[in-house]
């Protein structure tokens, strides 16, 4: 079931800030977002920025990917590898706590966050 | 929502025992209603772990599951609510805010407190114990300003708190002991003997026979006296002289307790009123409190039976561990004390090491009874497998200790040898015949799965090196062939990955995941394959920096706090004072901490990631190129001053290295590489403790290769003797390139010798007598690297586009990580700690 949350679309950047199969990191509303293009899947996520195992700023330079049969899209620390996914936040590798992860859409190459 | 019909369990106890009940009674029904108390403020916390928490894990990363948990699974947890009576004629508990809770079934899981002993003075300011997250917290508070500190009791738990004093900077660590020796209970004298050794070393002041009469201080502790009249002058002091079982609950409802402490259960953990129960540290079984948790988790599978119908008893458990105590290994398994006339010793002591052996073997040399390992538990695991399973020994049981000496090691098989039964995972009772099982019926094939199949290896970790090699040997007793496949995304090892993208002439990681993988790749193949694409061809990393690691991505090297570090090219540790000052200059403007690195150069650390374009303009113009610290990659050849200054030098080793480091520099590698060149047999340059090392000879060079220094350093061997120049580079080319293309991804030179298949006579007749008519290939493979080579910060210094990608803010370019944060250190700067 679906939960419709009312978030506020806030722009971004533009689509081509982000490089493709990679991430990088925005300033939304004074907080650390990880914008994620996913090119390969022609999909976006996005996630916060924090790491939670040595709370280091860094998800956004981490590698994506995809693991398991239902190819669950993830993002690895470049810090120590831990992996998180990218559609529910959870951690995959460990015991670390899940991360947030927030409302994305690309319209006319902008990047927009769903604020809540 | 509770169903009110159900019978209902309470729990008084929310340690990690308690937990566990709970865990495991849910696992096998929902039939009752769960009700648990815990005196602590918290939810159940990892204690085994506890030292942890002065390492920089939170309180919340000890949490054996968070609060959510009990919610989800219908649990009703008070906490901070200790049960301060048991009404057994009406099946009810109290509880200090005044609950009044019936329950069918009560299980006590009360655990322990620490031991006091009665001495004048305990209650001063200044003296605490080790058990709790609030007793840490006061440690650390008194550690801050303590100069001196000691603690009571020499076991297990007080090494541990004192590696706490010594982890929180207090200048004076002491162990005060009553016996006449550490760790009485678990190892021998000669053992005890080795780890004080060893554990002074690290500065741990250790006093032994000492019986401590008062506590001297004005209110706050300022000195230990001693029975023997001697004085111990300390500002803190934590007493670790054992556990007390906190039996009091039981003892006032009237349940049968020891002489010494403990609730006394039979082999269901029933206490002397059927319907309660006692399990953990506060549980008396045949005369035995169990202090580990492998046994309390085990008492509280048999309740959760009991309750369930089931059959499961307890019938005692092996006290064997093994753990790190400061750094050192220690470990002691089945009975480590049996002397003549009931066993033989087999001892092996290497005091320059610090390592102690003993194995105890039964008379007539068949079986093995138990042992001691100080310094070096390697074979603990299968030690004490061999103890449990009474495997017969071998001919020569020395070889378990020293390892076989001559004729071929094999590795894995031992494993294969136990039996079904055999115990592996202690932590949650899975054994070999079903992680074997898990393997054949349910296909799981690696260690993570095996951990979500049955939770094997998930506790303590110890055992997690034999399950890989059960793994693998039920694997390969199947027939199946088992090659070092990268990752899920591809089945191929890198060399055979590495002909596939060469013959097929693949250029992309996109193309490779198309043509040769599956899925969407991962953070292990993605590397894997840019260094494969970077030693076929050598194209411009940037161009595909996606796939790349963070300091190949940002061309530097990412440090604590996301900042990163910088180090120019100092081809063989020659540089001009012009570059020097260049070098402080940059440093100095763009506020960077500067440090000599083992490699002979400079690292300059502490870089915003959006000044590193900046940074390196100005080095570039300066005539630096990057120096590839960052990239599994040449990194340095390191060189005496050779024939040119030294009265000793033979030939020019600074002339040599700064040719050999010019070319192979920026060519990507499995991992890094490592070089040296000395000028003379001193060897100054260390050139046998590197990937290849070449040393001066009347006639020539000697060429070494495949050393490592790291942790686990080994020498460097001998590959060709007395060669000219143009014979040594040639040899090298090949080396490198055999190297490039065949070994694993991230595997140094050193073990990818020891893997080899003929070790160094293989590779002598591959690189000397080209015995696989490959070495024209290798040479004009090599040219290509070389003749590709570009400074990459030379082209994002230059193209715009790349430029851009260094900022940490893609929608403020100009705005730093406000979460990097510095604090002075020597006139310098460093990262705060995390």
């Amino acid at each position: 079931m679906e939960t419709t949350v009312d978030v506020e679309w806030l722009p971004v950047c533009k689509t081509t800030d982000i490089p493709a199969d990679g991430g990088a990191c925005a300033l939304v509303e004074g907080e650390q977002v990880a914008i994620f293009n996913f090119a390969r899947r022609g999909e976006w996520y996005a996630t916060q920025n924090l790491c939670p195992h040595k709370q280091q700023m860094a998800l956004a330079r981490g590698m994506i990917g995809s693991t398991g049969e239902a190819c669950e899209p993830k993002v690895a620390c470049p810090f120590h590898k831990r992996t998180f996914s990218l559609l529910t936040g959870e951690c995959l590798n460990g015991d670390e706590c899940s991360i947030q992860t927030y409302p994305i859409k690309v319209e006319d190459g902008v990047v927009y966050i769903g604020w809540a | 929502m509770v169903m009110q019909h159900l019978p209902t369990v309470v729990v008084i106890g929310n340690g990690m025992v308690g937990y566990k009940f709970c865990e495991k009674l849910l696992a096998k029904t929902s039939a009752f209603n769960l009700v648990v108390f815990g005196e602590e403020p918290r939810v159940a916390y990892d204690r085994v772990h506890l030292s942890e928490y002065f390492g920089g894990k939170t309180a919340d990363d000890l949490l054996m599951a968070p609060l959510q948990w009990y919610h989800e699974h219908g649990i009703t947890l008070h906490l901070g609510d200790a049960v301060q009576e048991i009404d057994r004629a009406h099946q009810t508990v109290h509880s200090r805010s005044g609950l009044v809770q019936p329950y069918d079934y009560l299980v006590l899981a009360t655990g322990s407190s620490a031991f006091v002993p009665d001495i004048p003075g305990v209650e001063k300011e200044g003296v605490m114990v080790y058990r709790t997250i609030e007793d840490l917290e006061e440690i650390k508070a008194c550690a801050a300003t303590a100069r001196s500190g000691a603690v009571l009791g020499g076991g297990l738990l007080g090494l541990e708190a004192a590696k706490a004093l010594l982890d929180l900077g207090v200048p004076q660590t002491h162990v005060v002991e009553f016996a006449p020796r550490l760790m009485p209970r678990q190892i021998d004298a000669a053992g005890s003997q080795m780890l004080q050794t060893k554990l002074e070393a690290l500065g741990l002041q250790i006093h032994l026979s000492k019986a401590t009469s008062s506590i001297a201080g004005e209110g706050k502790i300022e000195a230990l006296h001693f029975g023997d009249g001697s004085i111990l002058e300390v500002d803190m002091l934590v007493i670790s002289a054992g556990i007390r079982p906190r039996d009091e609950l039981a003892k006032l409802a009237g349940l049968e307790v020891g002489m010494r402490g403990g609730i006394v259960v039979n082999d269901e953990m029933q206490t002397t009123d059927p319907r309660i129960f006692a399990i953990g540290e506060c549980a008396l079984h045949s005369g035995m409190i169990y202090g580990l948790v492998a046994p309390g988790y085990d008492m509280a599978e048999v309740v959760a039976s009991q309750l369930t119908q089931g059959a499961r008893a307890f019938t005692g458990y092996d006290m064997s561990s093994k753990l790190k105590l400061i750094g050192v290994d220690v470990a002691s398994f089945g009975d480590p004390f049996i002397a003549e006339p009931h066993s033989r010793a087999i001892v092996f002591e290497d005091t320059h090491n610090g390592v102690y052996k003993r194995i105890n073997i039964s008379p007539d040399g068949k079986y093995l009874l138990g042992g001691v390992l100080i310094g070096d538990a390697e074979a603990y695991n299968m030690l004490l497998q061999t103890v449990n399973n009474k495997i017969v020994l071998p001919p020569h049981p020395e070889d378990l200790i020293l390892g076989a000496r001559g004729g071929e090691a094999n590795e894995g098989a031992g494993v294969m040898s136990l039996p079904e039964e055999a115990l592996v995972c202690s932590c949650e009772a899975v054994t070999k015949g079903a992680i074997c099982a898990a393997v054949t019926e349910l296909n799981v094939t690696s260690v993570d799965g095996m951990k979500k199949c049955n939770k094997a290896g998930t506790g303590c970790g110890g055992c997690v090196p034999m399950i890989k090699d059960l793994i693998n040997g039920t694997l390969t007793a199947q027939g199946a062939y088992i090659k070092n496949v990268l990752c899920e995304h591809f089945d191929y090892s890198r060399q055979e990955l590495f002909d596939l993208l060469k013959i097929n002439d693949i250029r992309t990681y996109d193309a490779a995941l198309d043509h040769f993988g599956k899925g969407d790749g991962c953070e292990t193949c993605k590397p894997a394959i840019g260094s494969i694409l970077s030693g076929l061809w050598n194209d411009l990393i940037v161009k595909q920096n996606t796939i790349q690691d963070t300091n190949d991505r940002y061309l530097a090297n990412i440090q604590k706090g996301g900042s990163y570090s910088v180090v120019p090219r100092i081809a063989g540790g020659e540089v001009t004072p012009e570059q020097l000052m260049v070098i402080g200059r940059v440093a100095h403007k763009y506020g960077l901490y500067t440090k000599i690195t083992g490699g002979q150069r400079i690292d300059m650390f502490g870089a915003h990631v959006s000044d590193l374009p900046d940074i390196w303009e100005e080095l570039i113009n300066a005539g630096f190129e990057s120096g590839h610290a960052y990239g599994k990659s040449l990194r340095t050849v390191k060189s005496c001053v050779g024939s040119t200054w030294c009265r000793f030098g033979l030939h020019d080793s600074v002339s040599l290295a700064i040719e050999i480091e010019n070319r192979y520099k920026g060519i990507r590698s499995p991992h890094k590489l490592k070089s040296g060149v000395s000028g003379c047999v001193r060897e100054c340059a260390e050139a046998q403790a590197k990937d290849f090392g070449i040393i001066a000879t009347e006639k020539g060079w000697n060429l070494y290769v495949c050393g490592n220094g790291g942790s686990k350093p080994q020498h460097a061997q001998l590959l060709a003797t007395d060669v000219d120049k143009e014979t040594l580079i040639k040899y090298l080319d090949r080396f490198l390139m055999f190297y490039i293309k065949t070994a694993d991804p991230l595997m140094r030179t050193a073990t990818w010798l020891n893997k080899m298949d003929g070790g160094l006579a293989y590779l002598k007749n591959v690189v000397l007598n080209d015995s696989l008519g490959i070495c024209a290939d290798l040479e004009a493979e090599m040219a290509l690297l070389i003749q590709n080579y570009h400074c990459e910060w030379k082209e994002v210094v230059e193209n715009p586009e790349l430029r851009k990608q260094f900022t940490h803010f893609v929608n403020a370019p100009k705005v730093k990580d406000p979460t990097i944060e510095f604090e002075p250190v020597r006139g310098q700067k460093v990262v705060k700690a995390w």
